[in-house]
């Protein structure tokens, strides 16, 4: 046979199967504790991120305590504060380079959309240039909140059917290349 | 003791357009054709002393008359021997923005100059290196000009939103 065997040829195969969707569910729950996650910092943001992540509101409760510091080792992308123009293009590198499944955390009104900035540097909201599986606007957002997105997260995590992925690249590829 | 301005004015009398001392900050208005002349003198002469360039910066008027008048370059000086400051504007019109650069005088203007050109569009002439220095090459337009369309978009990012 010629057809090659993926999670996704035989979910197609087997329809909503009793088998697949609990198998499903087992590696969603064992996925939505061990999020590795990658900082991409440009802002603000980052010095509410830095209290989220540090010891008094702890983000190792969620089972997300641990940065990476290269794409390749992250499955979650945490985007914290203003994109500009000028760093769309390595946003986007630093997506494409990291191994599915992968999910992105919009953190901060400016990753959402821009906040203030509507403006000739800034991206009108990451989703124009790369998929977005979780939005906290605020600015910056109260470590609340990004616990609130977080567990958020989890449960669409947990309810993911693996036929999601792979997701494949980011839909914007830079015009200008370097 | 004669004012800084004062003392600007009677050396350069022809290039100076103005002066004022507002808020007590010593200001001298001058012809932009005489920058270079007035900063040398400023930085060289011992009485003067002006070894520092804090800041370097254009405000545009957009709209004043005449057209020649549209930008000002601002710059400040100071001087850490005599602990004295004056602050020298030139006005450049929007036919021809350009200026001689001042980096011949004082480096640390470099850096300062090339971002005058980059978002306000005023060429310095005599610059050693001048290309943008925080936005990208392919950016079209200086967007700091009052003119500039706040809603246009630029070459780098994929999407119009
Ligand atoms: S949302 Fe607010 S705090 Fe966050 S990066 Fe933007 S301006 Fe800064």
């Amino acid at each position: 046979m010629g057809v090659e065997v993926t999670e996704r040829n035989i979910e197609s195969a087997l329809g909503d199967s009793v088998i697949l969707t609990q198998v499903d569910k087992v590696i969603g729950w064992g996925r939505k504790y061990s999020f590795f996650l990658y900082p991409f910092i440009t802002a603000c943001c980052g010095m509410e991120f830095m209290s989220v992540a540090g010891p008094r509101y702890d983000l190792d409760r969620f089972g997300a305590a641990l940065p990476r510091f290269s794409p390749r080792q992250a499955d979650l992308l945490f985007v914290v504060g203003t994109i500009s123009h000028k760093q769309a293009p390595i946003l986007v590198k630093v997506y494409n380079q990291m191994a599915e499944p992968k999910w992105v955390f919009a953190y901060g009104a400016c990753v959402c959309s821009g906040g203030m900035y509507n403006n000739y540097s800034t991206v009108q909201g990451i989703d124009t240039i790369l998929p977005v599986d979780i939005y906290v606007p605020g600015c910056p957002p109260r470590p609340e909140m990004v616990y609130d997105g977080l567990i958020k997260l989890q449960e669409l995590v947990q309810n993911e059917r693996s036929s999601k992925w792979p997701r494949g690249k980011a839909q914007y590829e830079p015009k200008v290349k370097r | 003791m004669a004012e800084l301005r004062d003392l600007v004015k009677r050396k350069f009398g022809a290039s100076v357009l103005d002066t004022h001392a507002d808020f007590g900050d010593q200001t001298v208005v001058i012809a932009r054709e005489g920058v270079i002349e007035v900063m040398r003198w400023l930085k060289e002469d011992p009485a003067m002393g002006f070894d520092f360039m804090m800041d370097l910066t254009a405000v545009d008027y957009l709209g004043k008359k005449p057209r020649d008048l549209r930008f000002e370059v601002v710059y400040h000086l100071y001087s850490l021997k005599h602990n004295h400051r004056i602050r020298v504007k030139a006005p450049v019109g929007e036919d021809d923005a350009s200026l001689d650069s001042i980096v011949s005088l004082w480096k640390a203007a470099d850096w300062f100059e090339r971002e005058v050109w980059d978002l306000y569009g005023i060429v310095f002439k005599g610059h050693p290196n001048l290309k943008r220095i925080l936005l990208y090459e392919e950016f079209v337009g200086h967007p700091l000009r009052k003119d500039y369309n706040i809603r246009q978009r630029q070459p780098l990012i994929g999407p119009e939103n």
